[in-house]
């Protein structure tokens, strides 16, 4: 079923009697070409990408819960591709492309909103460094803009300006930048793959792999069995826990992130606001509520929910950047688990073991990588090479000393 | 969190610093064979398991002192709190 105004209208007309379920709810196949564990975000776009860009349909996607269920529902919607360095900066541009052409390619309304980013800079070393990005990302094609404070004052007049500790003195800017309605990217994938022939099978959690002289032949599932040529793992936060069940070792930990969001406001943020130095940033959904965040709660944790020390931390940073947040009422805050890797970037590569391959270690910002990580997933998966933008997310960086450190802040995931 | 530092008495987590796997405390050698493969495993690979995790504190705005903490990371409970010196001791390392 094709959506499109006129079938809204002829719906509205006719009672809404037309409308179908968006995807189908089959029993998983003894075996199959591809299994892509996890039916998040990337597993979802991995699924779409491999059906209508490599032609491989005999594909199925296992997820333990419902999808949607993980942190593709739990994030804080921010797309972007202001990344510095090499290794990431055209991967993300290629995400942010994706994004501007995906409603189209869904047939969906994912509410991909080009509002605009804005990161708030507070001292002269930060206004350098920011220089420096801001160039990286015009030699990318991303397109940045350099704000003085009195531009940054014209669009957001009710900062904090003149903060004893952190005055705001600027700001860069990416105009492409926004934000995208986060259920609809897991619901547009699922239903694109599924309108291919992917069987999304949910309430299927992997428990094992089948692993015979090197090889891996297929999960095993909460529901039997299932074979497979190749098995890709997006699992988000669970990446150690499941590729341990493959006998390996990552370089993740898992933290929690917290979210919050606040009652429904009048519009008063046009875009998204970054506050780096007081780790905060907000933006406002389309029904109004402020949406923000900051820092993760800073050890080990399988919980999907946070502490009250960090809610403090970030309501702090938040009345400091933005004092007139203090007359707002706080509706819900919420935990998701993310992998954190230990130089803060993702892995998409190939395992030791054939067939088994793996997407994870998206710390903080998988959201905006969400089509770019299925694309080249979906590329790694069917040609048995990584795609050109993500080739510098390999496993080995740590051993051969080629982490892509963007943060620049050591081999640590307590970047913080 | 409160964490029942064996010499202060039950301290608010906030007091303390965060390292990780209490594995760190056990650095390899680097003039022994395969010293290579060792600190590869050592500063990067992480065992992240879902459940009992030994992890190290350091106690900043208290004594100072760094404790070997065991701690479920599904549930938050805390079962158990060294200090990390008598780990090491107990291992045979340190004075
Ligand atoms: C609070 C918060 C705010 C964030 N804000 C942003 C942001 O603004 N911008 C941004 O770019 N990123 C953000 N992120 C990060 C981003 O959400 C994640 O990196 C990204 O969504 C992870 O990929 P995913 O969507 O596929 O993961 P998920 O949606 O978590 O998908 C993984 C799925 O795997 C399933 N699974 C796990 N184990 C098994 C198993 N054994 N068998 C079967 N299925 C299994 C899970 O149930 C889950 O549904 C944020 C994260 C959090 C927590």
């Amino acid at each position: 079923m094709r959506y499109s105004g006129f079938k809204i209208l002829k719906e509205a007309l006719s009672g809404h009697k037309g409308w179908t379920p968006a995807w189908r709810n089959p029993d998983p196949k003894p075996h199959y070409d591809i299994v892509i564990i996890g039916g998040g975000g990337h597993g979802l776009a991995t699924a779409h990408y491999l059906a209508s860009k490599f032609s491989q349909c005999n594909v199925a996607v296992l997820e333990k819960g419902w999808i949607g269920g993980g942190n593709v529902g739990r994030n804080t919607t921010i797309i972007r591709s202001n990344y510095l360095l090499d290794g990431n900066e055209p991967f993300y541009e290629f995400s942010l492309k994706l994004w501007e052409g995906l409603e189209q390619d869904l047939n969906y309304n994912a509410m991909v909103s080009q509002r605009g980013i804005l990161n708030l800079i507070h001292s002269d070393a930060q206004r350098d460094a920011f220089i420096r990005r801001g160039n990286g990302m015009i030699l990318h094609g991303a397109g940045a803009e350099l704000l003085s404070a009195d531009q940054v004052r014209r669009e957001y007049p009710f900062l904090n300006f003149d903060d004893a500790r952190f005055p705001i003195k600027g700001g860069l800017a990416q105009r492409r930048g926004g934000t995208v309605r986060h259920d609809a990217v897991a619901w547009g994938y699922a239903r694109a793959a599924d309108s291919r022939g992917v069987d999304i099978i949910q309430n299927c959690e992997v428990t094992g792999f089948r692993i015979e002289n090197g090889t891996c032949l297929g999960v095993e599932t909460t529901r039997g069995f299932i074979g497979a040529g190749k098995v890709g793992v997006a699992v988000a936060g669970n990446s150690s826990r499941v590729m341990a069940q493959a006998g390996m070792r990552l370089p993740i930990e898992s933290h929690v992130l917290q979210a919050f969001v606040t009652e429904g406001l009048k519009p008063v943020l046009p875009g998204v606001i970054t506050f780096g130095a007081g780790h905060f940033y907000c933006s406002q959904s389309d029904k109004g509520g402020l949406v923000f965040g900051g820092d993760i709660d800073g050890y080990n944790s399988y919980a999907q929910r946070g502490n009250l020390p960090v809610i403090e931390d970030v309501a702090e940073g938040g009345m400091a950047l933005f004092p007139g947040l203090g007359r707002v009422r706080l509706l819900r805050m919420w935990g998701g688990v993310m992998d954190m890797s230990m130089d803060g970037s993702p892995i998409i590569d190939r395992t030791h073991i054939d067939g088994l391959y793996f997407n994870g270690g998206w710390c903080y910002g998988g959201f905006k990588a969400t089509p770019a990580s299925g694309w080249c997933f979906a590329h790694l998966l069917a040609t048995d090479t990584p795609h050109d933008v993500a080739k510098a997310y390999r496993f080995d960086r740590f051993r051969r000393g080629r982490m892509i450190d963007e943060k620049g802040m050591g081999a640590q995931p307590n970047l913080h | 969190m409160i964490i029942n530092h064996p010499l202060l008495g039950p301290c608010d987590a906030q007091e303390f610093t965060y390292l990780g796997d209490a594995r760190l405390i056990d650095r390899p050698d680097g003039m022994a064979g395969g010293a290579e493969d060792a600190f590869y495993d050592y500063a990067y690979l992480r065992d992240n398991p879902a459940g009992e995790h030994r992890e190290l504190w350091f106690h900043e705005q208290g004594d100072r002192s760094w404790l070997v903490v065991t701690r479920n990371t599904v549930t938050h409970e805390i079962t158990s709190v060294e200090l990390a010196r008598d780990v090491a001791r107990k291992q045979g390392r340190g004075v």
